[in-house]
């Protein structure tokens, strides 16, 4: 048996999302979900900075970590908690939709992952708007009865939530993306890498505020 | 290869997450003295693996997708733990410019 031909005839009959450097779409896919780790790879990174950042200063300011932490609304993060959990499952119900070819369920599940990703912001919104008014900001309106090293805590919540937050807005545009090409019939059982790339960098956000979850709004609970 | 996970794999997934949400949340009021960060950061790391494994269905993914999605999560521990290494013993010589 003769190795198959790669730029002539195996092409002929095949998906016409199939790029020309792929030998089938099989391969093509496997090359974005890669393609996309290594981004997410990046990801890590990004945040794994700030991480390392609240884990250096909380072993300096302990008391700090646990009277800022107290500050920050525990029911708020819990529910926010549960939300991206739930559109965690709807996106990956939506991939498997797109991998079945359930166009409808496909479009369901997508709208409803936007709307859990839309309260997960309001509901921050009324968070970040709570910490303006209680003074709890780093900066020249901080509360100044409270001790210094606190704003370093808030700051370190302000950046890594406001980052994540960006990327939860990100994953959304993404998402009215994906929704308008489904909308459209642009994916089939062969071809929905797009569904399942951008399902990858939603549960990666997921995954982060799996962390930040704990980390921020429960430190101080025990005491 | 595009593996289809059965629909029930995908609720049972999110019946874990849920449960261990709120084991997170139980297990922070208790007084576990140093040991409460660890075991939230371990419930958080179980919780992370129920999503990156099925969710992201890194489980069905090829042994180079493995790699590097693991890759990112090893670099992170060198980052903390050289980090940390470095400033939780700068006090022990006692010389100046620690």
């Amino acid at each position: 048996m003769s190795a198959p031909n790669v730029h002539g005839d195996a092409h002929q009959s095949s998906h016409p999302k199939l790029q020309h450097h792929f030998h089938n779409m099989a391969q093509q896919l496997e090359a974005s979900i890669l393609g996309m780790w290594v981004f997410l790879v990046t990801e890590v990174m990004f945040f794994g900075g700030m991480f390392m950042a609240y884990l250096l200063y909380r072993s300096m300011y302990p008391d700090a970590w646990l009277a800022g932490s107290n500050e920050l609304d525990e029911v708020l993060g819990g529910i926010n908690t549960l939300v991206l959990i739930v559109s965690s499952l709807t996106m990956a119900l939506a991939v498997r939709a797109a991998q079945v070819g359930a166009r409808m369920a496909q479009i369901a599940n997508l709208i409803l992952t936007i709307i859990f990703g839309s309260i997960f912001l309001i509901v921050k919104y009324f968070e970040y708007a709570a910490k303006f008014e209680h003074h709890l900001v780093p900066g020249a309106n901080f509360d100044p009865a409270r001790e210094p090293a606190q704003q370093l805590f808030f700051s370190l919540y302000f950046m890594l939530t406001g980052v994540h937050a960006l990327h939860m807005v990100v994953g959304i545009v993404l998402l009215l993306v994906i929704l308008r090409m489904a909308w459209q019939n642009k994916f089939n059982a062969e071809y929905f890498a797009p569904v399942e790339v951008t399902g990858l960098y939603w549960h990666f956000v997921d995954l982060v505020w799996i962390f930040l979850f704990p980390l921020l709004y429960l430190i101080g609970k025990h005491h | 290869m595009s593996h289809v996970s059965p629909k029930g794999l995908y609720y049972s997934v999110f019946g874990g997450l849920f449960i261990l949400t709120i084991v997170t949340v139980a297990i922070a009021r208790v007084d576990l003295g140093p040991w409460n960060t660890p075991i939230a950061l371990a419930v958080a790391g179980a919780k992370a693996m129920l999503v990156i494994l099925f969710f992201m269905g890194v489980k069905y993914n090829n042994t180079l997708t493995k790699v590097v999605a693991a890759s990112g999560f090893v670099w992170l521990i060198i980052l903390f733990g050289i980090t940390m290494g470095d400033y939780l013993t700068r006090g022990w010589l006692g010389v100046p410019g620690r």
